[in-house]
């Protein structure tokens, strides 16, 4: 072939054309590797609905269980807790819970439980800053070496975020919204099931 | 003899490569001490690939068996404890090395040009080691393992959209699992090793192509003899290779003595909360990363500022993030006419002082509690230390710099 007869346009057109179409096959390729690292079938499956008997459960003491492998936590409240919710609403950044995501709305209350029993609380005891698990400082004032204005509630020791009893958050601390609620559903006066709704917020 | 090489020569380029990169590379007269830490950071690749190899040998990549694999591994299996302990605290002593090896970098200005690309593959192999040694510390799935890698993955999570769909597919589940193990085995074991060993080779041609630079910052190329030789060079093999031969004695000496009498290092090296399996219930009541992360985890904490649009966790990430990627930029950021700290001014040898105190006490402070005088500590190093980068331009130009020699002293 002579040197006149190249069409370096032509030639340069058909290059790019081969690798963009080349492009495209590399771009289906890629995509099995990287959807076979997304939850596998069986971790989707995992998340099945914990049944929680309280009976035992004292006033003021937490009850750790585990739902889809999270620390869920069960708080009877005392009176004198439920009280003190409504008494530092100013010193917390969402009080109302307006972050919709963050419970579901039969929970969308100041004390963030359902009203046939609004003292016993459920939440996911993952901090929504980098997902440590906050401690219980149920205390009030200078013994829970919160200082002696604190009200009892929660303190992550991973970056100092601190929550209500309702899991509410503090202002000017790192985590940005309240501790989820999870769904949850009284089974009887002293059992609830963990990842469920309640019948009537079903449908 | 000879006429095995010559075989060999025909048809590989044996004798050409060991001239080129050992018998006739010229590295400058005056290496002295700040020298050892590039031999030895490949002296300590291997001391890992090798540890590794054996280790996986008997660890169980399990979320069920790990912890009890590493238990088993430290009491029943012949000398594994000693091949797990040159593993653990090799991966310290790997960073201890490459900070110097940096630091020696910072001093003398070998990452100036026409060094740019040696210091940017340097940086990315630093960048890969951390994702490495994070990624192997999740192996012994002790109470520290799970946690800390529960707070980096959950980083992720504060980039707007698209965070929480990432942090999933990373663990590969809603939690840190199984799944999440299983991976980070494999990339730890086979993808960052391997990327790792590309990158030291591609920064080892980079810096043969430019020749190494020196204590004097001065280019020996510029002073050649008529066979074209730099009159201040001496050929790498023998000068160097016997010079880094006592190098790496004496740093053995030095890890001998922390793996048989100070393995932990005071929970430096190991921490205590490693000791317990993990708990997905339970959070230590003080996560600290291992001491080569806490200035950047200091920074990270820093930012706490809520008013900033995106909010403080976003920004907190973005700032981690910057205080590496600054680092790529040092060498167009100094504008300084010399290279080298000993024909530098005042100004330069302040501003590094002012950086290396931020830096240790923003190290210090990763391993402390975030409250109170602490977070206004972390907030001033931060400051100093994008401070010493971004202001570069400028006090390096206003720098008054001593005349430099023509050759070297």
């Amino acid at each position: 072939m002579s040197e006149q007869n190249i069409n370096n346009g032509r030639r340069r057109m058909l290059t790019l054309a081969t690798s963009a179409v080349g492009a495209v096959g590399v771009g289906f390729a890629v995509t099995p590797f990287i959807l076979s690292m997304t939850p596998s079938a069986r971790a989707k499956a995992a998340g099945a609905p914990v049944e929680v008997d309280f009976s035992k459960l004292e006033e003021g003491v937490l009850l750790t269980v585990e739902w889809q492998g999270k620390p869920v936590w069960i708080v009877k409240r005392s009176d004198v807790m439920m009280e003190k919710l409504t008494t530092i609403t100013d010193l917390l950044s969402d009080p109302n819970s307006e972050v919709e995501s963050q419970q579901p709305a039969y929970a969308q209350n100041p004390p963030r439980s359902q009203e046939i029993h609004p003292n016993i609380s459920v939440m996911v005891g993952i901090c929504t800053h980098l997902g440590c698990s906050p401690l219980e400082k149920f205390a009030v004032g200078p013994a829970s070496d919160m200082g002696n204005d604190w009200p009892g509630g929660f303190f992550c020791p991973c970056h100092g975020s601190k929550f209500d009893m309702a899991g509410r958050v503090y202002k000017n601390v790192p985590a940005p919204t309240n501790l989820p609620v999870p769904p949850y559903r009284f089974l009887s006066e002293t059992q609830v099931i963990v990842g469920e709704n309640p019948e009537e917020a079903k449908g | 003899m000879e006429k095995i090489v010559s075989w060999i020569d025909d048809r590989f380029p044996l004798t050409k490569v060991w001239e080129e990169h050992m018998a006739k590379y010229y590295a400058p007269k005056n290496f002295n001490f700040w020298y050892f830490f590039g031999s030895l950071a490949i002296l300590m690749l291997v001391m890992q690939i090798v540890t590794g190899l054996f280790l996986t040998m008997h660890y169980k990549p399990d979320a069920a068996l790990a912890f009890a694999s590493v238990e088993y591994i430290m009491r029943d299996v012949p000398w594994g404890w000693l091949i797990r302990y040159l593993h653990a605290i090799g991966a310290s002593m790997f960073f201890v090395v490459v900070y110097l090896h940096m630091f020696r970098a910072l001093i003398y200005g070998s990452y100036r040009g026409p060094r740019e690309l040696v210091w940017i593959f340097g940086m990315v192999i630093f960048i890969a080691l951390m994702a490495e040694s994070f990624m192997g510390y999740l192996l012994p799935w002790g109470n520290m393992s799970f946690w800390g890698a529960q707070v980096i993955i959950s980083l992720f999570g504060a980039i707007p959209y698209v965070g929480d769909g990432l942090v999933e597919w990373l663990r590969g589940d809603y939690v840190i699992s199984d799944a999440t193990l299983n991976r980070f085995f494999a990339f730890h074991v086979a993808a960052v090793p391997l990327v790792l060993v590309i990158l030291v080779f591609l920064h080892i041609v980079a810096l043969h192509k430019v020749g190494s630079n020196n204590p004097d910052g001065i280019e020996i190329k510029k002073n050649k003899d008529e066979n074209g030789i730099p009159l201040d060079g001496i050929p790498f093999h023998p000068y160097y290779t016997v010079k880094d031969i006592v190098g790496v004695i004496v740093f053995l000496m030095v890890f001998s003595a922390i793996i048989f009498f100070a393995p932990e290092m005071g929970g430096w090296f190991l921490e205590a909360d490693n000791f317990t399996p993990s708990d997905p219930l339970t959070t230590p009541p003080h996560i600290v990363p291992l001491w080569y992360f806490t200035p950047y985890y200091s920074i990270l904490r820093a930012v706490t500022w809520e008013w900033l649009p995106g909010g403080a966790k976003l920004w907190g990430v973005i700032a981690m993030g910057a205080s590496l990627v600054v680092l790529f930029f040092l060498p167009w950021l100094d504008k300084s006419p010399v290279r080298s700290i000993r024909y530098r001014g005042g100004i330069f040898k302040a501003a590094l002082a002012i950086f290396i105190a931020a830096f240790f006490l923003l190290g210090w402070l990763g391993t402390q509690p975030a409250e109170g005088i602490n977070t206004l500590l972390a907030q001033i190093s931060m400051f100093i230390y994008f401070g010493f980068f971004l202001l570069m331009p400028i006090y390096t130009r206003l720098d008054k710099t001593k005349p430099v020699p023509e050759r070297l002293t």
